[in-house]
Order: structure tokens, then C-alpha cells, then sequence
């Protein structure tokens, strides 16, 4: 992964917590087969609509709640390139850069809409609309945790370490 | 300058002479703690078999399972036989299952100690700051990487100071400050911060009611819910056969807090949070008579011996109403036997309770309790988040344990000091 994550936008709104984005009760179930109920409580065609590489974007306060990995481990199984968010639960936080998946804090995305095609600048802190021709400011991520993220993930840091 | 609980601990965690709010430390971690929902299942034991397939200390990782136990179906039962397997391969002597939540167990068996610091799978690990440890909840992959090398970085936190003064009012329990005090925070006023309890409404609780306080931290985001370990810390510590082994840390009186906030609990009234955020509180007179389908004495939250008790207060000599059903699942073996010892269990059966297996069943919906389209229930749970215990069109109101009685009694949402 580079420093730019170019995608399709998934919207929705605020405080979409753990057990909206993966429902206990398919959690018994395998990442491929749980990840088909993620986020079906408020939108029940996520599973089906999400393409590889499209982009999650959100209000406040996303992923509050549980510690369950489960949350981020299906998005990433749909194939989520990067999130979004005005502000993050601190636990999915640091989950979802443990993946390896790009997670930026942005207060204006109320600017962006479902479909828009973005391009987030991880190094710089701008996210680019292009379907509205919009430049917003987000939050970097800083180089170790950028490193961590382009290493695939925790895991892949300590393989190299142990 | 003064530190704060969390400065200190941090501090002595990172073998570092002194920390701030801030800093990024490496930290040697005391415990670690697996459920079997989220434990070695979820990428931990596939990939440790990659990295290095052995646990950096066994006396330091405890597995519990708790979320399926009893298991509901073939598929929560072989996850419940493979953590059990997974705990016994890799020689952790400390591994519990079938005998309650694992918070509750965590600070039974004395693996939860005053100035330790302890992680688990679950965010409801802050519970263990009502004994003074920094104790908070991770992610399967972060625990990956403690189970290999004992260490995992985490940033001091600020710490927002929560105080409570005055006594509180019959009927109104510890749950009702934890729900006020969630409301007035916010659910997510408290991300990356420490929250400490202070006050004379807080030292005068049994370490019990501490418990429901700190146990609901994390859904004001906060990473830990704090409280200054004091003699009943210490009593309870003893009563469980531990005498030394831990460090008593205080915050000093000029720590830096980053915000205040001072409550009173003499004007204190019975609270519950409505579907579907926790912060959605509202004095109990704005949704009396709310008509319920089940009522949930339960979890790692409210089901603990204390809540029982007070429970049973409410419903001694009583029915509940017609067409609904009351759930009782204490939060531990110990208690399911201390309450069933003294009698506390037949009269809450007595009434019309059916009391269930301590297990995390019916708090997060995967068993013993689901709702249907339609359905409420209120719970003295810590989350109402929507399909939280079963369909998304059901709704979850959570409240104290005497509101739960005084609900089930009249099978709408009730005032529990109207049956003093
Ligand atoms: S009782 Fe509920 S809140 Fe507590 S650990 Fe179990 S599922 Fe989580």
C-alpha cells in the first residue's frame, strides 16, 4: 500500500458501534460467513453492495463498544480499503491499524456522500473528492503507524521481530 | 507536580522513574486475559502457530469461557472445546470455564490486583479498576502480541475526574450513578481518557456496586474506569487469600486532571438508559410504564451478589406480572451458591424468576434469552445497543437491579421506590 487509497464511498452516519458492524450473534460463525450479517441491522445489502477497495465513511464516535475484532476483520474480509471517521472508539482504533487497514479522522465528512469517489493522502492529511471537486483536511497518520499499516499489519511486524 | 493513578502504574509497568498523560510507553503487562468468544479463535492461535507458539508467561495468561458456556449449538460448543483445548496445549493452568463472566472471575480468583495492569479480550476488562488496577480491553491480534512477548505499548491517558458526594437515597443503586454519569459524559466524552471515581458516595460503596461503576467506564469510551484501592480493597483481597503481591497506588492530591465532574448523589432519582445508546438516560418517571416482555437480572454489570440481594428485597412476598418472564443469571458460581445458600435464589424463584447458568448468555444475545421482533426488556446489563440480545426491532432499556425487580413485578417499566 502506498500513501494514497483511492475508493468508492460507503456513508453512514454516526455512532455505528460493534454491534451494528458485526452482530453477536453470528459471531460463532467463520470471518467469510459472519461477515455476510456485517452492519445488517442498519443496512442489510452492506455485504452484498461492498466492493473490494470501496471506502467506509462515517460520523462520530465509530466503532464504540465491544473489543471484537470480529468488527474490522469482516470489513476488511468485504474488502474495505480505508475508513473514515470524525472521531473513533479507541479500541476498534487501534484494531483496525493492527490489521492493517488505513483509518483517518476527518471532521468534514459530512461533505461526502454515498457513491463519491475519494482519494485520501495518508502522509499528507487531505482527502481529495473527485466526483465533487473537494480537497478536506484529515488527520496523518504518523510514520511508525503508517509503517505498522504498510507492514500488513501487527502480525507481519512480529514475525520480523521474533 | 503530582500523578495521577494511571501516571503511576503506567510508570512503574514501563520500569520508567515517572510518566505524564501523553507519553507512549512500552508496557510489561501483569495479566492477560482470553474469553473464548474473542480469545485464541480469532486470529490469535493460527497465527501465534506462524510466529511462536508458546505464551511469553503461563502463570500470567488466564482463559476463560464464559460468552458460550453452556454452549447454544454444535458451533459455540466446539469453540468452547477448542479454547479449552488451546489453554491446555499451551500449558495455562489458569483457565476457567462454565462458572461465570469473565470480569467477575478475573477479580474472584485474584487475578485482578490494586497497581497491576491487566488486558483482556473484552472491553469490559476497566471493571478491574474498581480494585485498583489499570485494566483494559484489546483486540484479538494486540493480545497476539502480548501472549508472545508480555509487552504491548499504550499512551498515558488524561484523567477525567468524576466526583460523587452525599449518600444516596433508598432504591437507588450504584448503576444509577453509573448510567448518570454516562449521560451527562456522553458515550464517547471520555475516548482515550482515564476516568477516576472519587468522592464519599464512592468510598462508601461495597466493593459490589464499585464494580457496576467501573465495569461501565468504556462506554464513555474511556480506556479505564479508576478507583483509590482502600481497606475494602484490601479486605477483599484477604477474603480470597491474597495478602501481598500488589501496590496500592493512589493519585496525588495535586495530580492534573483534564475536566471535573462533581455530582450529587443525595438528589440522585432511579435512571435508565433507552434504547438504543447508552448515554440515552432519562429520569425513570419519563418512560414509566413502558410495557416490558422480559426482564434481565444478569452479566458482569448487575448480577452480582449485592444486586441480587437488593433484588430480592424488591420481589420478596411478590409475583411477577403475568406474560412476562424474569431472568436471573448470576454473575458467578460463588455468588449462584452464596445466594442460593442464604436463600436469596428461592425467593427470587419464588416470585417467578427463572434463574439461569452465570454465564454472558442473555447480555450480548447468544442464548438462554434472545428477544423477538417487537420485544423489550429491561436489564441491569451494561449495553443496549440495537440487536444486542436478539432481533433488531427488539428494544433494551438498562437499569439498576431493583429496577429490573420493580419492573418484572409490574411488567412495565416501574419506579422501584414504589415498593418500599
Ligand atoms: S456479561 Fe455481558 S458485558 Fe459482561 S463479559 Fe459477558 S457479554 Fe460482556
Amino acid at each position: 500500500m502506498s500513501n494514497i487509497v483511492r475508493g468508492r464511498v460507503l456513508k453512514y452516519g454516526d455512532n455505528i458501534n460493534t454491534d451494528i458492524i458485526s452482530p453477536p450473534q453470528y459471531m460463532e460463525l467463520s470471518i467469510p460467513e459472519a461477515a455476510k450479517y456485517a452492519m445488517s441491522a442498519i443496512d442489510p445489502n452492506f455485504a452484498t453492495k461492498i466492493q473490494k477497495g470501496d471506502i467506509m465513511v462515517a460520523g462520530a464516535n465509530l466503532g464504540s463498544g465491544s473489543s471484537r475484532e470480529t468488527s474490522p476483520l469482516t470489513l476488511k474480509h468485504l474488502g474495505v480499503g480505508a475508513i473514515v471517521a470524525k472521531s473513533f472508539a479507541r479500541i476498534f482504533y487501534r484494531n483496525c491499524i493492527n490489521l492493517g487497514i488505513p483509518v483517518i479522522e476527518c471532521s468534514e465528512t459530512d461533505k461526502i456522500s454515498d457513491g463519491d469517489v475519494i482519494e485520501i493522502n495518508l502522509t499528507e492529511g487531505t482527502i481529495k473528492n473527485v466526483t465533487k471537486d473537494e480537497v478536506y483536511t484529515c488527520s496523518k497518520i504518523p510514520p511508525h503507524i503508517l509503517a505498522l499499516v504498510n507492514e500488513g499489519g501487527l502480525v507481519s511486524y512480529l514475525k520480523r521481530i521474533v | 507536580m503530582g500523578k495521577t493513578m494511571s501516571e503511576k502504574i503506567l510508570a512503574r509497568a514501563a520500569a520508567v522513574p515517572e510518566a505524564s498523560a501523553g507519553d507512549i510507553l512500552w508496557v510489561n503487562v501483569d495479566k492477560a486475559m482470553m474469553d473464548d468468544i474473542l480469545g485464541p479463535r480469532v486470529e490469535i492461535a493460527e497465527k501465534m502457530a506462524e510466529i511462536k507458539d508458546e505464551v511469553w508467561d503461563k502463570e500470567k495468561v488466564v482463559v476463560i469461557s464464559d460468552h458460550y458456556t453452556p454452549p447454544a449449538n454444535i458451533k459455540q460448543a466446539e469453540i468452547v472445546k477448542f479454547t479449552r483445548e488451546w489453554a491446555s496445549n499451551h500449558g495455562v493452568d489458569n483457565y476457567y470455564e462454565f462458572i461465570g463472566p469473565c470480569h467477575q472471575i478475573m477479580a474472584e480468583y485474584g487475578h485482578v490486583r490494586p497497581g497491576a495492569v491487566v488486558l483482556g479480550t473484552d472491553s469490559h476488562t476497566c471493571m478491574g479498576g474498581a480494585l485498583g488496577a489499570f485494566a483494559t480491553g484489546v483486540g484479538s491480534t494486540e493480545m497476539l502480541g502480548v501472549l508472545i512477548t508480555g509487552k504491548t505499548w499504550l499512551r498515558v491517558p488524561e484523567t477525567i475526574k468524576v466526583e460523587w458526594t452525599g449518600k444516596m437515597a433508598e432504591c437507588i443503586m450504584a448503576k444509577d450513578i453509573s448510567l448518570k454519569t454516562i449521560g451527562v459524559i456522553g458515550h464517547a466524552g471520555a475516548t482515550y481518557k482515564a476516568v477516576e471515581y472519587t468522592g464519599d458516595t464512592i468510598t462508601s460503596l461495597p466493593i459490589d456496586e464499585r464494580m457496576a461503576i467501573t465495569n461501565m467506564a468504556v462506554e464513555m469510551g474511556a480506556k479505564v474506569g479508576l478507583m483509590a484501592p482502600d481497606g475494602k480493597v484490601v479486605e477483599y483481597l484477604k477474603q480470597r487469600g491474597i495478602n501481598d503481591g500488589y501496590t496500592l497506588v493512589n493519585s496525588d492530591a495535586d495530580a492534573q486532571y483534564c475536566k471535573t465532574y462533581k455530582f450529587s448523589a443525595t438528589d440522585l432519582v432511579p435512571v435508565v438508559a433507552c434504547p438504543h445508546e447508552v448515554d440515552n438516560v432519562t429520569e425513570i418517571m419519563n418512560v414509566e410504564g413502558t410495557s416490558i416482555h422480559q426482564a434481565y437480572l444478569g452479566s458482569c454489570t448487575g448480577g452480582r451478589y449485592y444486586d441480587l440481594v437488593a433484588a430480592a428485597r424488591i420481589l420478596k412476598g411478590k409475583k411477577i406480572a403475568r406474560g412476562i418472564r424474569l431472568l436471573v443469571s448470576p454473575a458467578s458460581h460463588e455468588i449462584w451458591r452464596q445466594a442460593a445458600a442464604d436463600g436469596t435464589l428461592a425467593v427470587l424463584a419464588d416470585a417467578g424468576a427463572i434463574v439461569l447458568a452465570p454465564s454472558c448468555g442473555v447480555c450480548v444475545g447468544l442464548h438462554s434469552g434472545i428477544l423477538a421482533d417487537g420485544e423489550i426488556c429491561i436489564s441491569s446489563t451494561n449495553r443496549n445497543f440495537i440487536g444486542r440480545m436478539g432481533s433488531k426491532n427488539a428494544g433494551i432499556y438498562l437499569g439498576s437491579p431493583v429496577t429490573v425487580a420493580a419492573s418484572a413485578i409490574a411488567g412495565k417499566i416501574t419506579d422501584p421506590r414504589r415498593f418500599i
